[in-house]
């Protein structure tokens, strides 16, 4: 079985969210549709709806990530779900326990959900793989290969903005190849119709062979974003930053970081998204962060509401 | 004891012999194929009819696991799964625990082995003390032990310096040095064929680069040291071209490929199956291709099994986590026989890949039923179906990418030096039936 077959049932129902790929256009839908819904949640004075009371979700961190984490934690306690928080990265996995004994040990008290990260492309799918009937698994993360929520509250934020994706010109740019989230970004775009997608970046942070994945390929930063509708910049890890990968930090920034002056050959109206945390002055110039083009604050609510969305969708019965 | 094998299709690639006949076999050895020799009579007959009667095979690599890694494998279980698979000769790579650097455990090992009455093993001793890449071994030591070759395994040689002294020691004395064209610098940390699945899983690579650069390095130290080399498991399309022009030039150079990578691509990890996690990786279709090619047009001498028990602990796991290999001994001979016919070939031709050609690789006398040699013969049933499932298996291993596949071609009969070591009764009794 396939990871697509793995996540979605024949019927259509979402058993797992493990990535955007093979993901139907239909079902992201539903996703931002149903997240569409919990953004008023997260307006009202009592922030909690009763979908999830009685769930218990494991929020399985086998690689540390405090702001991950905590926007799944308040996610599934606005679905009402209780919610256990684990930092495995420090703990069992240490003292030689394999991560499928560390999920077995967590589903015998009764898991009904589990949201992981962990640093091993595939350790979600595996872990999908392995779990009891009926009990989910929701990726947080895994190396270099998915972070769908993120892809997902990106797809939300804009169509929020930009109501259809049928016309638009998206660019990423920066570190593609260590990026789960453009992973996840590339494969929900494409299947929701983006006719020009396009990756820019130094030879060094693209991965091989990206253009079979629909994407166009830029070194040239403002070529890469000339016209563009969305403009999604990616963060550049610091041990990234010296090396072989990359001279500098300061270099980084003069070729491929966002400023006001280079955002200028984007359409007027363009978005410019993060994933979170940015690094000011290395990918992104503070005026275009705080700028009126930005949206990378109200990604962070809506990521909020695309998390309860998918929770919900996985937690209900079928 | 004289036995007469009757009415088999008796297939000898080394004399290109294929036609329905008899082989009588005398004290252990051939002692004549077709007419039985003057005065021969057979004390055992064995009814082959339906059968193909081929040399055993031989195979370049297959890991027996011992010493050292005994959850994983035994000598025994190891030793029944190569004479299930037909395989009558193997090379075992040094890279056990402790690796074999030294006499004293080549003897052990083989001594074992003999004591097995199973497969003959030749084992390849490490090329560097501990395979720490710091020291040499003690190679002339070792050859008079009973090794074969010199290989370094996976295990990276620290710098090329090390290397070109390896093959200098080693032309000393003729040995070959087996070498697995990597560059470690370039295929640090990878885990998966540079391409478009690694970047879509998202799984480190490890670039064709990575193989290339060393294959050209090995190359030009062959030339400045007169070594003789055995490049093990090609992977890439790119190196098997480089490979085909040293030949041309002359260069003493012999390689192999691996069964896995003649049918299996990148691809094929589909979704993160750790089964496909493989040294070297599993690369583009187009490397499959060309690999198919060259081991049909001789570029690449002969095909192994890679023969890796793996337990499941270390593969079930992450991709990434997973250590690399696959069971094997037992799907040889139907992997081969597929890709023979896939490429249209005549039987002789496909089983010269997997007795003959790596027979002459290792030097020794095996993979053919002229009359003399030791009568290791393999009987096999070509149109034999079975489904690959761990019950199937006499390897204490049970990864492999193959695993729910149906493969045509099941070994009935293995005989070493005359003596039968394995025999699926039932498929026997069926042909006596008939």
């Amino acid at each position: 079985m396939g990871a697509a077959a793995l996540q979605v049932a024949p019927d259509g129902r979402l058993r797992h969210l493990l990535t955007t790929e093979g993901l139907p256009a239909a079902t992201i839908r539903h996703i931002l549709d149903t997240a569409d819904q919990f953004v008023s949640v997260s307006e009202r004075e009592v922030k909690k709806v009763p979908l999830l009371r009685g769930k218990s979700i494991f929020n399985v961190f086998f690689e540390n990530s405090t702001r991950t984490r905590t926007t799944f934690e308040i996610a599934a306690k606005r679905l009402s779900a209780d919610v256990i928080n684990l930092n495995v990265g420090f703990s069992s996995t240490n003292k030689g326990e394999t991560l499928l004994d560390t999920v077995y040990n967590l589903q015998a008290m009764d898991a009904d959900m589990f949201v992981v990260r962990h640093a091993q492309s595939g350790a979600a799918n595996l872990i999908a793989r392995h779990v009891r009937p009926g009990v989910a698994v929701v990726n947080a993360g895994d190396g270099r290969h998915q972070h769908p929520t993120q892809g997902l509250l990106d797809m939300y934020t804009i169509r929020h903005y930009k109501k259809d994706f049928s016309g638009l010109s998206v660019a990423i740019v920066g570190d593609v190849l260590h990026s789960r989230v453009a992973r996840s970004q590339i494969h929900a775009l494409k299947t929701l119709g983006v006719p020009d997608l396009r990756v820019v970046g130094p030879a060094t942070l693209l991965p091989a062979a990206v253009e079979r994945l629909g994407t166009r390929v830029f070194h040239d930063m403002v070529e890469g974003i000339r016209g563009c509708d969305v403009v999604i910049m990616l963060r550049l890890q610091n041990e990234r930053m010296n090396g072989a990968l990359l001279p500098s930090a300061g270099e980084f920034f003069k070729c491929y970081g966002l400023t006001a002056e280079k955002l200028a050959h984007a359409k007027p109206d363009a978005i410019v998204m993060h994933p979170g945390p940015m690094n000011r002055g290395v990918e992104i110039d503070s005026p275009v962060a705080d700028g009126r083009q930005s949206v990378i604050l109200p990604q962070v609510t809506f990521g909020i509401a695309v998390r309860m969305a998918v929770m919900s969708m996985l937690g209900s019965p079928a | 004891m004289k036995t007469e094998i009757r009415g088999a299709r008796v297939v000898d690639p080394a004399a290109n012999r294929d036609e329905a006949a008899s082989i009588f076999v005398a004290d252990g050895r051939i002692a004549a194929v077709g007419r039985a020799p003057d005065g021969f009579r057979a004390d055992e007959t064995i009814e082959a009819a339906g059968l193909v009667a081929c040399p055993g095979l031989v195979d370049l690599s297959a890991r027996l696991r011992e010493p050292g890694f005994e959850y994983k494998a035994t000598l025994e279980s190891e030793m029944a799964a190569a004479v299930a698979g037909g395989v009558t000769t193997l090379a075992c790579p040094p890279d056990t625990d402790p690796p074999l650097d030294e006499p004293g455990l080549v003897e052990m090992l083989t001594r074992r082995a003999a004591g097995l009455n199973g497969a003959r093993v030749h084992p390849l001793g490490a090329l560097t003390t501990g395979l720490k890449g710091e020291r040499l071994a003690e190679m002339a030591e070792l050859a008079e032990a009973g090794c074969v070759g010199f290989f370094q395994g996976s295990a990276a040689l620290p710098d090329n310096a090390t290397l070109l002294q390896a093959m200098r020691y080693a032309a000393t004395f003729g040995y070959t040095v087996w070498l697995r064209p990597q560059d470690p610098a370039l295929a640090a940390g990878g885990v998966a064929h540079e391409g478009e699945v690694a970047t879509r899983l998202g799984l480190a690579p490890i670039p064709v680069i990575a193989e290339t650069v060393a294959v050209r390095t090995i190359l030009e130290l062959m030339q400045a040291t007169g070594a003789r080399v055995h490049l093990a498991r090609l992977s890439a399309g790119a190196a098997v071209e480089l490979v085909a022009q040293a030949k041309a030039r002359g260069a003493p150079l012999t390689c192999d490929v691996s069964v896995h990578h003649l049918h299996l691509c990148d691809r094929d990890i589909a979704d993160f199956d750790s089964n496909a996690n493989l040294a070297p990786p599993l690369r583009d279709p187009s490397d499959r291709e060309r690999l198919r090619r060259a081991l049909a047009e001789g570029v690449i001498d002969a095909v192994c099994s890679d023969h890796t028990p793996v337990d499941d602990d270390a593969k079930l796991v992450p991709f990434g986590e997973a250590e690399p290999g696959a069971t094997a001994l037992e799907l040889l001979l139907p992997l081969v026989l597929q890709w023979g016919r896939e490429c249209g070939l005549a039987l002789p031709a496909t089983l010269a890949v997997a007795t003959v050609h790596p027979a002459r690789v290792l030097g020794v006398a095996a993979g053919s039923l002229a009359a003399g040699v030791p009568a290791d013969i393999c009987l096999f049933d070509p149109k034999r179906p079975w489904v690959v499932k761990p019950a199937a298996l006499a390897s204490q291993g049970k990864n492999t990418p193959f695993m729910g596949l149906e493969l045509t071609g099941r070994v009935v009969r293995t005989l070493v030096a005359g003596r039968t070591v394995h025999a699926v009764r039932e498929a026997a009794q069926e042909k006596v039936a008939q």
